[in-house]
């Protein structure tokens, strides 16, 4: 069985690449300006919850990026086409990367807000965890030779750690944390600024077309890869 | 569908289903231990022992803060509107300490009632609003200090 459709959407989104990346700076940039320069201080906070733009965008994309790789590794499982084994495989480390950045981040924030860097609590525990998964699944496929028992090893695990994701969302809300519980999900009545909004929501925006920009650039790697192999053997 | 196709759905689905329950059950059984912090009334009904670190977390009670000039001792209370704790602390007070604000103590517990800290964090809400905005929902009377 082969899929068509996901290989002609991706090439010709691949096509797009030049385009992606000019959006993705132009973004970032006006994004940017607005998180630094044209959006208020926190009343609490002052400046320092400026970071929440690098951070909280970092997160979302982190928790997205697994739940990609989780969806591509069940979808591997049923039909065993190799195309969502390179799915999961070019998002992993593009997921893991976001991931540390929200780690970091956050630890940068925490210090002059918490005043710890780094606390035990279920949510940024169960973050760590998440990171510890990508990296698991991104060395299942360097250190495994096999490649056919290397796909069945990572996609167990891709699709185990996938039950980290709601406890990750869910976390403070089910148990006491340091960390306070989502500002955006609510239904409620909003809980940030309008002024503060835009720049989140800016913020986020450039870091989806950022991640899109490396899952093509990563994908074609994989794609040549895959072509290497077979040449070669 | 292929009829392999159809075993694998299966599988999964009966897999996945294990799975959540196990976790489930892990997680519930583990609430002790996940939790960052005891409130005040979650305190009342533990079981501390006072040689272990422990950590309470609730809202600085108003008109509590307290500084001595000669011990260097901070005092204040943690309430969570049913339950108190006195907290004794020296050291250095994180910046966005303050009264009806959040916060989580770590350190030996005296008894229930009261605890001598040894670090003091400051637990921040999910709002975010510009000082500006505050201030004239202050004036208009529709901000509500927690």
């Amino acid at each position: 069985m082969h899929l068509k459709l996901p290989n002609k959407i991706i090439d010709s989104l691949r096509r797009m690449l030049p385009a992606f990346i000019v959006a993705t700076i132009v973004t970032f940039t006006v994004g940017i300006y607005y998180a630094i320069l044209n959006s208020p201080p926190d009343y609490l906070q002052g400046d320092s919850m400026r970071i929440m733009y690098v951070h909280v965008p970092a997160a979302w994309l982190a928790l997205s990026s697994y739940s990609f790789l989780a969806l591509s590794c069940i979808a591997w499982f049923i039909f065993r086409n190799p195309i969502f084994n390179l799915f999961a495989k070019s998002i992993a480390p593009i997921g893991a990367t976001f991931t540390l950045i929200a780690l970091v981040t956050g630890s940068i924030w925490g210090k002059p807000t918490w005043g710890t860097w780094w606390a035990w609590d279920a949510r940024l525990t169960s973050m760590l965890i998440l990171f510890f998964l990508y990296i698991a699944y991104i060395m299942t496929w360097q250190t495994i030779t096999n490649k056919d028992l290397a796909a069945k090893i990572s996609a167990a695990l891709g699709i185990i750690g996938f039950i980290n994701i709601p406890i990750i969302k869910f976390s403070v809300d089910w148990w006491n944390t340091l960390h306070q519980p989502a500002t955006i999900s609510k239904l409620s009545a909003p809980s940030i600024h309008i002024s503060m909004l835009t720049p989140l929501m800016l913020m986020t925006f450039a870091y989806v077309l950022f991640l899109i920009t490396l899952f093509l650039i990563r994908y074609k790697i994989e794609i040549l890869d895959q072509k290497i192999l077979r040449v070669s053997s | 569908m292929s009829k392999k196709v159809k075993k694998r759905l299966i599988t999964i689905l009966l897999s996945s289903l294990v799975l959540i329950i196990a976790t489930l059950l892990i997680t519930m059984n583990l609430k002790d231990n996940i939790i960052y912090f005891y409130s005040p009334t979650e305190l009342q009904g533990a079981s501390i022992d006072k040689k272990n670190i422990i950590r309470v977390g609730g809202l600085v009670k108003e008109d509590s803060y307290e500084y001595n000039d000669k011990t260097k001792i901070y005092s204040f209370i943690i309430t969570d509107n049913s339950n108190d704790v006195d907290v004794e602390f020296v050291g250095i007070m994180p910046n966005l300490f303050a009264e009806n604000k959040g916060v989580v103590v770590e350190g030996l517990a005296i008894d229930k009632k009261k605890i001598t800290a040894i670090k003091v964090l400051a637990k921040h809400d999910e709002n975010y609003m510009p000082p500006e905005v505050i201030d004239a929902l202050k004036k208009e009377g529709q901000w509500q200090e927690k």
